[in-house]
């Protein structure tokens, strides 16, 4: 049993990063739009199924309610009717239209265009190393795509078998190792939406989420200028000293800030993390108070995780805290 | 057939077989018993117990799940009790609770006097039931299987997983997998070969149909299940490299092995209970079922498609398309049998004489209900693109709990309202019956059907807590009340049961009417079964009413003259005999001298024990000792003994 993470400041409300429930039904892209309209037709064609069976099974019984308790004569029974037409041709026809659905749905849901943006995503225990090859950025847990273009997702995993979904925008695919898997997402408007983890891969699998952005041809140019170099080295004192006690402390073993001596590539790089709109992947907002809980205590909020508590000298916290979020 | 005759005098012959037939209540007596009664009633309760510890781990999985960000469970504790709730459910609940049915059921329906191997009968009880006690025993080192029941590599390699807990899970599947092969085996042969004079292929019982396929099903599935676990544990232990994709090997070898043996297995854990379907709901009705043939050729055939649809529980893993749509049309081809069999029960109940709606048949309606909801959202589930949005989430949890809790427990639930009365001889109580059906139907509602839509809403599977504001919110904490409903359901049966051992009315010995053999002996059975060897003239041979040709049973005496001329072969009374028949016509064959009771199943089932003991604890030296005693135990199963009975007569 653990006892509940009331780490002062820390606060787990993430929904308010996100602009929709990250449900099936709203879909933002062309790609979950399709299989949305999918899975509509397919609950009507279910609920009307269930319906006409329900009927046929409920009816008689219904109808002779009141009847003697003896035995009448045994109903005609037309074994051609039941079985033949209503037990196999009817369900055949409703599969097979079914099937001419899903052929549709399929080819919308995973285009095989080559054209578009790349960006490569490598799964760990328990975030996701994010990748853009053309645009040589190198960030996690986050994933900008431009509104209205085609995003080609390179998958694959440093260790377990994981699945990159985001419900709002394409279905599920497994990150396996030794293998290269192939994602669509395409996102209609703008807006931030939550992916997850979906394939069970050890203790906080429930918090291996990550976060979409999309963003207009602006806007998402900006943030890969901005992402493709280091930050603007600190000017005032505060941040000075964060950035010492960052660089002195255990916090570079795993970590890389670009720019600095800082060169860990174990977890997250941290060159921009002050820019991210989460951290601790997907479970955390990127406030003050829970970068400071999650630094204190990794292990109390996501057990079993592989970052360490880092033993911090007085006002050494407050200092890190304030670097990290100076890293825009 | 000119068969010899002989003349029996009734009561004589009675006390011959109560001698012969008679187990001494005495603890060696339990522990060396080969009678199918008890081993199926030992499978039925073992099974439910392992029921009630699945049921109490989804207990605290749903308490742990009602509220978000909750810290009842710590992870590891989570992952320990969903991963040994599906294992117990679909290892140790689903497949044994079925094969007590069949245990018990299956020489009775036949009109034989036991199983064709009783010996290996009572290994397979022992095995099942050590296996399950080794896995448990991990709760004692605290090293608890963690990986799922479906247990993915890599996560559960050496590398990932050290520690002994996925040791237990390998070690005690490999360990089970010897006692469903040999059970499986035990049903094709006796269903094949004991079925009694009169019940050609055509007039079996169509449960004999769905454990026939089931049983040929176990026995082509779990090696890919015996294959994938071996290779497992040769890699976590020997540094071999089967999952290893660094060298070579290959994570999705496993997936692929695992769901050649997991999707038959689904089938297996079902089929026996939609025969169980189908025996019940025509005693209800009061008639035969309609369309007997094409419910059988509909359950064979839902055994053979089993196979060719494993792959759709890998459609995000990144297949080709031209295999992922074969796969779709496969997986909902694989419900036009089902769809069959459905209609045979809807167009059974409507040409019905009389609904009978007592305890087992509302079960069934309930089934029918659970079943299309199960089966309509599996078809959904068969659509590519829908499964790259459902899968891994709470959509499949509903999907696959309609499928089990709709299709094997409420038909298990069913069948013991129905033949528990047969096996004690005391009737269980109708007004908590019906009680106990409708709470358990409404809390099995309750707690699954929110969870296709917190599936759609977003919410993956496995996951031991989860934000909230989500939209999942209210869903969950409405699965948790219903899980509590489900539980006091459950209970409800429990009492039932217990209270039926003292207050319980006496069972006459077909009390519902019905028209198979079994219900031709008295409830319970005598240890023999039958008197003389039955002869069924048709499908229904109880509602036919061949007194004559049925011999003395339970109900029908053929005094006033207790001496009556009967054929050689159906008199049987020199030592344990039962009749061996041929294969599709069941005509008569041999006299077969069936086995003492043995302790030497329960002594190889226990080197087996302490062969896998050794083995997960890795001493060597203490794995050839028990290997040596596991083959010295074998040695003194088979070793032959100076018969005093004369061989086999060949009778006709």
């Amino acid at each position: 049993m653990m006892t509940a993470p009331h780490l002062p400041g820390v606060a787990l409300q993430i929904r308010q990063v996100y602009d929709r429930n990250p449900s099936v039904f709203q879909p933002v892209g062309p790609h979950s739009k399709a299989i949305a309209t999918l899975g509509w037709t397919l609950i009507v064609a279910a609920t009307v199924v269930f319906i006409v069976v329900m009927t046929l099974l409920l009816l008689p019984i219904w109808k002779r309610r009141h009847a003697s308790v003896e035995d009448g004569p045994p109903a005609p029974v037309s074994e051609t009717a039941w079985l033949l037409y209503a037990g196999t041709l009817a369900p055949a026809a409703i599969l097979a239209g079914v099937f001419v659905l899903t052929l549709g749905a399929y080819h919308a849901a995973r285009p095989s265009g080559t054209g578009g943006l790349t960006i490569e995503v490598v799964g760990h225990q328990w975030w996701w190393e994010v990748r853009y090859p053309d645009e040589h950025i190198l960030t996690a847990n986050e994933i900008h795509i431009p509104v209205g273009r085609e995003v080609r997702v390179v998958l694959t995993s440093a260790d377990v078998i994981h699945s990159f979904w985001v419900p709002n925008l394409a279905g599920k695919t497994d990150l396996i190792p030794g293998t290269t898997n192939i994602a669509w997402i395409e996102a209609d408007t703008s807006g931030t939406w939550r992916g997850t983890c979906a394939e069970y891969c050890g203790m906080q699998h429930a918090h291996m989420a990550l976060t979409v952005v999309a963003e207009l041809p602006g806007d998402f140019n900006r943030w890969t200028e901005a992402q493709r170099g280091v930050s603007a080295a600190p000017t005032d004192s505060a941040t000075l000293d964060g950035e010492a006690a960052f660089l002195s402390s255990q916090c570079v073993y795993c970590h890389t800030v670009r720019g600095t001596q800082a060169s860990g590539r174990i977890g997250p790089d941290l060159t921009h993390i002050g820019s991210r709109l989460t951290i601790a992947s997907g479970m955390l907002a990127n406030t003050r108070g829970n970068l400071g809980g999650w630094i204190e205590n990794p292990d109390q909020l996501k057990p079993g995780t592989k970052m360490p508590a880092v033993p911090l000298g007085a006002g050494q916290l407050e200092a890190i805290i304030t670097y990290l979020e100076s890293l825009k | 057939m000119a068969a010899a005759v002989e003349l029996v005098e009734i009561d004589s012959l009675t006390d011959r077989l109560e001698q012969t037939w008679n187990t001494p209540k005495t603890l060696y007596g339990a522990l060396s018993t080969v009678d199918h009664k008890t081993i199926g009633k030992r499978y039925l309760a073992t099974a439910f117990v392992f029921l009630l510890l699945g049921g109490a781990q989804a207990g605290a999985i749903r308490a742990q799940l009602a509220r978000p960000n909750s810290h009842l469970l710590s992870p590891e504790a989570y992952d320990q009790l969903f991963s040994m709730h599906g294992t117990t459910m679909i290892f140790w609940y689903a497949s044994p609770i079925l094969s007590g049915f069949s245990n018990y059921l299956v020489p009775l329906m036949i009109g034989a006097r036991d199983m064709a191997f009783p010996r290996l009968n009572a290994f397979s009880y022992w095995t099942f039931l050590l296996s399950g006690l080794f896995i448990y025993t991990s709760a004692l080192t605290g090293a608890i299987p963690h990986g799922g029941w479906f247990a993915y590599v890599p996560y559960t390699n050496a590398q990932y997983s050290p520690g002994a807990n996925m040791d237990f899970y390998a070690l005690a599947l490999l360990f089970l997998t010897i006692s469903t092969t040999a059970g499986a085996i035990n049903f094709i042969v006796t269903i094949l070969k004991m079925r009694c004079p009169g019940m050609s292929v055509s007039r079996m019982p169509l449960f004999m149909w769905s454990t026939l396929t089931t049983s040929v099903a176990i026995v082509f599935a779990m090696p890919a299940l015996t294959a994938a676990l071996v290779f497992l544990e040769f890699d976590r232990r020997f540094g071999t490299h089967f999952y290893d994709p660094v060298r070579g090997g290959a994570p999705l070898l496993w997936q692929h092995l695992f769901w050649v043996f997991g999707h038959p297995w689904v089938y297996i854990v079902v089929l026996p209970a939609t025969g169980m379907a189908s025996m019940i709901i025509p005693t209800f009705c009061r008639r035969p079922i309609v369309g007997h043939v094409y419910v059988a050729l509909a359950t064979v055939s839902t055994g053979i498609f089993g196979f060719g649809v494993w792959a759709h529980h890998m459609f995000a893993t990144g297949m080709p398309a031209l295999s992922t749509t074969f796969f779709s049309a496969a997986s909902m081809s694989v419900s036009i049998p089902s769809g069959i069999q459905i209609f045979a029960w809807l167009a059974t109940i409507w040409a019905a004489r009389r609904h009978v709606l007592a305890t087992p048949m509302l079960f069934m309606l309930g089934f029918i209900c659970l079943f299309v909801i199960g089966g309509v959202s599996g078809v959904m589930t068969a659509s590519v693109p829908f499964d790259w949005q459902v899968t891994d989430t709470y959509f499949i949890v509903a999907h696959l709990h309609y499928v089990l809790v709709g299709i094997n427990l409420f038909p298990v639930l069913a069948g013991f309202y129905f033949w528990l009365p047969k096996m004690t001889g005391r009737m269980l109580d109708e007004r908590l019956g019906r009680w106990n059906f409708w709470v358990l139907f409404v809390g099995v509602n309750l707690t699954f059907f929110p969870m296709h839509a917190v599936g759609l809403r977003g919410m993956p599977r496995r996951v031991y807590t989860y934000p909230s504001g989500m939209g999942w919110d209210w869903l969950n904490m409405a699965e948790s009340i219903g899980a509590a409903v489900t539980v006091i359901g459950i209970l409800l049966f429990v009492i039932n049961v217990l209270r039926s051992r003292k207050f319980g009315a006496v069972a006459p010995s077909n009390p519902w009417g019905a028209a198979t053999l079994e219900w031709a002996t008295s409830s319970p059975p005598a240890e023999y079964n039958f008197v003389v060897i039955p002869i069924v003239g048709g499908r229904e041979p109880l509602w036919e009413r061949h007194d004559a040709l049925l011999g003395p049973t339970a109900d029908t005496d053929l005094a006033p003259v207790n001496s009556v001329q009967l054929a050689t072969w159906r008199v049987l009374d020199d030592g344990k005999e039962t009749l061996e028949s041929t294969l599709l016509d069941a005509d008569p064959q041999a006299a077969l001298h069936m086995p003492q009771n043995s302790l030497w199943p329960l002594v190889l089932a226990l080197c087996l024990t302490g062969l896998v003991s050794a083995c997960l604890v890795g001493a060597p030296s203490w794995t050839v000792i028990a290997a040596l005693s596991t083959c010295a135990a074998v040695g003194g199963w088979l070793w032959p003994k100076a018969s005093t009975l004369p061989p086999s007569r060949i009778v006709a």
